[in-house]
């Protein structure tokens, strides 16, 4: 457990250092889940301690949204004025995107 | 000073206080969603966000003092997005059996989240902070909050969006896919993840196992693709 939360902030610490070393526009915490994705499939296994860890992290994943979400405080009027572009891009676009996502994908993989 | 006064300046120094909030309020908001037997418009994060919000904006407290108790939470965002590479890794070998099919839905449903968020800003005069702060909405919030810093947008504002994106897919999407014909669960899989992550994630895998699976895929694919490619396009049509 220990171990793998070490392998993690490791695989997140290095990714920070590639993107500011190489000045990546990627954040560097999805540089840090290539690495770890690339060390996972060299190594053929998820090893426990990684599993575990990694578990724990994505079983409360929704807790970590909490503190930047209550920024909301701080843009209340902008989401009141932009009441409209806000709400048609969560509404539509999420529609949008799930229904083509969905008609694409059951044309592609066709039957097994 | 008088002692409530004291105890007041004790309590806004310190982290403890806001930590304490942040989980009371997620585990209030967890009871909630079980009394709603885990309806999909009960979501856990925007009821913990809305009781937090109201807390502050009631006691008077400015959310740069309670952002710094709940930054110990918030810096968990950096692992936790380096760790979606484990069910990435778990679910490689159906990635491997069908990497075009499944990278073309993802593609597809991820470039009209970002161009559909893109015009709606744009069409409404939003302008460039809007826009960044719409375009990476549909990805897991860890990821489209240090997209939407890096544009220039809002990452606050894009985690709130974020979350309402969650929940609507969550919430309409099995309709909407029942309703198009998607019937093959890999494919309803694939939609939610990409449109919704995690909370999409999350419903997708209380219906079935094998649409979870294809979902988590889906967000974190969606995750690194977005995250790859929306800089490099925003560079691209400001330029």
């Amino acid at each position: 457990m220990i171990g793998g939360l070490a392998a993690l902030l490791l695989c997140q610490l290095a990714g920070e250092l590639l993107a500011r070393a190489l000045h990546l526009p990627v954040p560097g915490p999805v540089i840090g889940m290539g690495l770890l994705l690339a060390t996972l499939l060299l190594g053929g296994r998820v090893p426990e301690g990684i599993g575990t860890a990694a578990d724990g992290l994505l079983a409360h994943l929704g807790l970590l949204f909490i503190p930047a979400g209550v920024g909301v405080v701080l843009h209340l009027d902008l989401l009141a004025a932009g009441a409209w572009p806000i709400g048609l891009a969560i509404l539509g676009g999420t529609l949008l995107a799930l229904g083509l996502t969905g008609l694409v994908a059951q044309r592609l993989l066709g039957r097994r | 000073m008088n002692p409530l006064g004291e105890l007041w300046v004790y309590l806004s120094r310190e982290p403890l206080a806001a930590l304490t909030a942040t989980l009371c309020a997620w585990w209030v908001a967890l009871r909630v969603q079980r009394w709603c037997g885990s309806h999909p418009l009960a979501n856990p994060v925007l009821l913990a966000v809305a009781l937090l919000a109201g807390a502050l904006l009631l006691a008077g407290i400015a959310y740069r003092d309670y952002f710094a108790g709940a930054q110990f939470v918030h810096f968990l965002l950096g692992p936790a997005t380096v760790a979606l590479a484990v069910p990435l890794a778990r679910q490689w070998a159906a990635v491997r059996a069908r990497p075009l099919a499944i990278l073309a839905a993802v593609g597809t449903g991820s470039l009209a989240a970002i161009l559909s968020g893109l015009a709606l800003g744009w069409g409404f005069g939003g302008g460039a902070g809007l826009m960044a702060s719409l375009a990476p909405r549909a990805t897991t919030a860890p990821v489209a909050m240090g997209v939407s810093e890096a544009l220039g947008g809002l990452p606050s504002l894009t985690a709130v969006i974020v979350i309402c994106c969650g929940v609507v897919g969550a919430a309409l999407g099995p309709l909407l896919l029942t309703l198009l014909g998607v019937r093959d669960m890999r494919a309803r899989g694939l939609a939610l993840g990409t449109a919704s992550h995690g909370i999409g994630t999350a419903r997708a895998l209380s219906v079935d196992a094998e649409a979870g699976a294809f979902s988590a895929l889906a967000m974190g694919l969606n995750a690194l693709g977005t995250a790859l490619l929306l800089p490099l396009l925003w560079r691209w049509l400001a330029g």
